[in-house]
């Protein structure tokens, strides 16, 4: 066991440049803040281009055994960096020559690196670390438009955050006092022969932590408040980025576990619940960024489903990555066309736009689609992958259920989609007036959404790399 | 050679798309040529066609794609699905030729059917189970784009039900294949090893429950009582070219799915549970022909028509499970009769759907009673609708007898009481009887009044799909002699 540092170079990196976008940015002229997000960008390319140069490599413990570099935490590096920089390019319209500009892209890569630290957990303390790592700059970042409803969702994340934060310290606390051990690799022996009830009130408390981080029942109250009331650029990081880690670091957590209680069983309920409550709650809703905050919430339900079968199946890791991967291109594609129309915050706003912008329109449709789990795009390998895991894993339930929720899921959003191709009336609805586009998030969003096709085409070779 | 049938309009959609300033009469002959090129590249696949050794197919194809899970792009055809393609090609062709006419953004609308052709091309010569279910889906997908962007009436409404619906059917199909998937040892999507493992044999109640979730996923696709409800509006409101689409080739994605995956696949299953497929498809027959029976509407009625024919298809699947020593030969002859009751039936519906369209663009109504002596304003129109419906009915002569009846033969023969299904023809006989007498009948009045003939585009896509289907009414040997062979190997394979 040794430190090890420089296998943390990607987290590192973020971490450093972090702070030099920050201290670069007190002393540029507002004209000139641009530069901090060149800075930004490199450094999530450099963390990225580090973490795809080490994953080829064996999987190693790093920090005295507390934080592991493996395949995992190498897919999460890369597909955060990757998430983190295509939500630099929506900024790019949103908050260039904003006040707050160099600040937000701080905070950003603050919290892209707690992220990172989640995913590559091995030990109680790291995640807590992580959890904290990757929450307190999302609280500011909420509120960093000093809109009402920004306020007003800032202050519900952090209260909510600050309550399963204290969960999460009480379940560490629990399972440390029965195992008198933080590190994984103690832990599923001594957990084994503790008392069943602390362990399971522990597990409970840290899992509920990290739902609060992805979003997901029980956890996430604040998703569609978030989404709905910060700026674009935010809303479109925080249904994303954080997932990442949250849910790698809960496949860790569950594999690590014995299996002396029905652990799957748990997280498959939290999966049916956190599906069922996203996809019911986003029926009605109007705002296309609330209607997107929702269905996060239940694609977390599907994230959750290799989770259940943790260690219980081949298929459950590699399967997880790749519905990360393939949720992240897919899920910015749809943000980054609520960004390229910032004023358009009703669904009904948007009818015609599949004519007047036809190349946003095909993105808007490969995006919803592909959240729907529609081939051939990468989410719909994902879905499949996952599923097939749970069913190999004994869940067969499980499996059928995603796909009644799918079903249930498809509706709202083809509420989206039905008047991007609508019919416009004679008597054509001008607020706000034709259809011009942000220019960086429209190129955003035609590129992921082609991503999204692409790496589902591909999606056996993406295979291979997540399942060495 | 099958990937280039199935890419190449997919191609062109694409080069469609990506010129956006080709103007709309090169935009409409563009997808003429490609439609008419990818028949020719079918029709030189169907003359180096040998009929495979069982359980194989031909022009196989293979590259690996998702080995994780041993899914791969994997194409071939058999004697089940080379007829499926060519009506498909014929078909696509047809609409290219009938849009010819289309003023509505007609270059988008080239590149969807362009791109539907590569899907439903794609589906027909799929040989995984996966790549057979991307197709399917994305078959709803872009029928969805062209009920909700060129239907008329309730279209977006419409629409959303069409896709809902199919969309619910298609999920409950993954589930079944996931089921297959996991119960192969090994684990493999790949059709031709799943058919000769029959993963699920010795387990009755998985085996069921895995029958019941591809049934269910295919049987809303075909679709079969109580299944049906999304199809009636969703023709209602599409347009001409999009319903003879939808009920030539879309719905044969469901019957091929009975005879390529489920009887294949499962025989054990589906002989446990041929009298619930039977009786779903006599239901079907006799209920598809009464409701087409009151209706006024006449797009409302050939769909309903096409539940019922639908039924025929099923009730020959089923008859097929019950298996017994002395039926092989019948029964081989059901399912003969059931994949060219798909041939047929694409393309006599596909003419009728077409001549629809031309009521709604001439007069703007479906509406039966709104016409009368047709005949004598528009003679041309007449004598196809005649023939149409002629075909329809199951008149001798036309590719629908030569199906029905090779249906009724092999049916009955291994179940006498699915005679009772006769009932259906009868009816159809008399509806489409009743049609023409409305319509066409009489002293011309009401919308009937100023109805211009059939135009030049009209007659060449409409006539050729009925000279097709007299061609196969009066020379079935060609047809049959692809079909057969397949369907003695489903019904052998059922028998295992």
């Amino acid at each position: 066991m040794a430190m090890r540092p420089l296998l943390l170079l990607p987290e590192i990196v973020l971490f450093l440049g972090g702070l030099a976008v920050l201290v670069s940015g007190s002393f540029l002229p507002r004209t000139r803040q641009w530069v901090t997000r060149v800075i930004a960008a490199a450094v999530l390319v450099a963390a990225a281009a580090l973490a795809a140069w080490d994953l080829p490599g064996p999987a190693q413990a790093a920090m005295e055994g507390t934080f592991a570099v493996d395949t995992a935490t190498g897919v999460a590096r890369i597909v955060a960096a990757l998430g983190t920089l295509i939500v630099l390019a929506l900024a790019s319209d949103e908050i260039a020559g904003s006040p707050r500009e160099s600040e937000t892209y701080a905070l950003l890569l603050f919290s892209t690196t707690g992220t990172l630290v989640l995913a590559g957990a091995d030990d109680l303390l790291v995640v807590v670390v992580g959890f904290l790592l990757a929450s307190i700059p999302l609280y500011g970042l909420i509120g960093i438009a000093r809109t009402p409803r920004g306020a007003e969702a800032a202050m519900k994340t952090y209260l909510l955050g600050a309550l399963f934060g204290i969960l999460l310290l009480l379940g560490v606390t629990l399972l440390y006092g029965v195992s008198a051990t933080t590190s994984y690799a103690e832990l599923t022996d001594r957990l084994a022969e503790a008392p069943q009830g602390v362990v399971a009130a522990g597990v409970v408390a840290v899992l509920g932590g990290l739902m609060f981080k992805a979003g997901g029942v029980p956890g996430h109250f604040w998703v569609p408040d978030a989404a709905e009331g910060a700026g674009g650029t935010v809303a479109a990081f925080l249904t994303t980025v954080p997932k990442i880690g949250a849910m790698v670091a809960a496949y860790r957590l569950i594999a690590m576990l014995p299996d002396t209680l029905a652990w799957p069983l748990l997280v498959a309920v939290l999966a049916v619940a956190s599906m069922t409550l996203g996809n019911l709650a986003a029926y009605w809703q109007s705002d296309p960024r609330r209607l997107l905050g929702w269905s996060t919430v239940s694609q977390v339900g599907y994230l959750l489903v290799p989770v259940a079968v943790a260690g219980g199946s081949d298929l459950a890791l590699p399967s997880l990555l790749l519905y990360l991967a393939g949720y992240t291109v897919t899920n910015l594609a749809a943000f980054a066309v609520t960004t390229a129309f910032p004023d358009r915050r009703d669904l009904d706003s948007y009818r015609g736009m599949g004519r007047a912008r036809p190349w946003l329109g095909a993105s808007l449709v490969v995006a919803l689609l592909g959240l729907v789990g529609t081939p051939p795009t990468v989410v719909f390998v994902g879905k499949l992958t996952t599923t097939a895991a749970a069913w190999d894993g004994g869940l067969a339930w499980l499996a059928v259920l995603v796909f009644v929720n799918t079903v249930i899921s498809l509706f709202y959003y083809l509420r989206w989609i039905a008047p991007v191709y609508g019919r416009v009336e004679p008597p054509a609805p001008t607020p706000p007036g034709a259809f011009v586009a942000a220019t960086w998030s429209a190129t955003t969003a035609v590129v992921t959404a082609g991503l999204s096709l692409a790496l589902g085409i591909a999606a056996g070779a993406l295979w291979s790399v997540f399942s060495v | 050679m099958l990937s280039l049938i199935v890419f190449l309009p997919l191609a062109a959609a694409l080069a469609l798309l990506a010129l956006p300033r080709l103007g709309d009469a090169a935009a409409r002959w563009t997808w003429v040529a490609v439609a008419a090129a990818d028949l020719a590249l079918v029709v030189a696949a169907w003359l180096r066609y040998e009929t495979p050794t069982a359980g194989r197919l031909a022009f196989e194809e293979q590259a690996e794609w998702i080995p994780g899970v041993n899914s791969s792009y994997h194409l071939g055809v058999d004697g089940l699905s080379l007829p499926l393609i060519a009506m498909t090609a014929v078909i696509f062709l047809a609409c290219a030729i009938f849009a010819l006419r289309e003023t509505d953004r007609p270059r988008l609308q080239a590149a969807l059917f362009l791109f539907l052709q590569s899907v439903s091309m794609g589906l027909f010569v799929a040989a995984d189970l996966i790549l057979f279910f991307v197709f399917f889906d994305l078959s709803i997908v872009g029928m969805y784009f062209v009920i909700a962007g060129w239907g008329h009436g309730n279209a977006a409404r419409s629409a959303m039900k069409f896709f809902l619906y199919t969309f619910l059917g298609s999920l409950a199909l993954l589930v079944g294949f996931i089921g297959l998937y996991i119960a192969a040892d090994p684990h493999t999507f790949d059709m031709v090893e799943l058919a000769e493992q029959t993963p699920l044999a010795g387990s009755s109640l998985a085996g069921g429950l895995v029958l019941a979730a591809i049934l269910i996923g295919l049987a809303v696709k075909t679709p079969t009582v109580p299944f049906h409800t999304w199809l009636p509006p969703a023709h209602t409101d599409a347009p001409a070219i999009g319903s003879a689409v939808l009920a030539g080739v879309l719905l044969k994605m469901g019957t091929y799915g009975f005879v390529r995956i489920a009887m294949p696949m499962l025989p054990e299953a589906w002989r446990d549970w041929a009298w619930v497929i039977i009786v779903v498809g006599i239901f079907s027959v006799v209920y598809g022909a009464l409701v087409a029976l009151a209706q006024t509407n006449f797009k409302r009625m050939v769909a309903y028509t096409s539940v019922n024919h639908m039924g025929y298809i099923v009730l020959a699947v089923g008859a097929a499970g019950l298996v017994a020593d002395d039926t092989a030969q019948a029964r081989s002859v059901a399912v003969t009769g059931a994949v060219t009751q798909m041939v047929s039936h694409g393309l006599i519906t596909g003419a009728l759907f077409l001549l629809a369209g031309v009521l709604q663009d001439r007069a703007a109504t479906y509406d039966m009673d709104s016409y009368g002596g047709l005949a004598g304003p528009a003679p041309r129109f007449a004598a196809f609708f005649a023939v149409g419906a002629f075909a329809s009915l199951g008149l001798p002569g036309l590719s629908g007898f030569i199906a029905e009846f090779q249906i009724f033969t092999g049916s009955i023969a291994a179940a006498p009481v699915t005679a009772v299904a006769l009932v259906g023809i009868l009816l159809t006989a008399a509806l489409f009887l009743r049609a023409l007498q409305r319509i066409f009948t009489g002293e011309t009045r009401g919308r009937s009044v100023g109805f211009t003939d059939l135009r030049a585009a009209e007659v060449w896509s409409v006539g050729p799909l009925l000279v097709l289907s007299l061609l196969i009414g009066v020379f079935p040997r060609p047809l049959l002699a692809v079909i057969e062979p397949a369907a003695e190997v489903v019904v052998e394979l059922v028998g295992r």
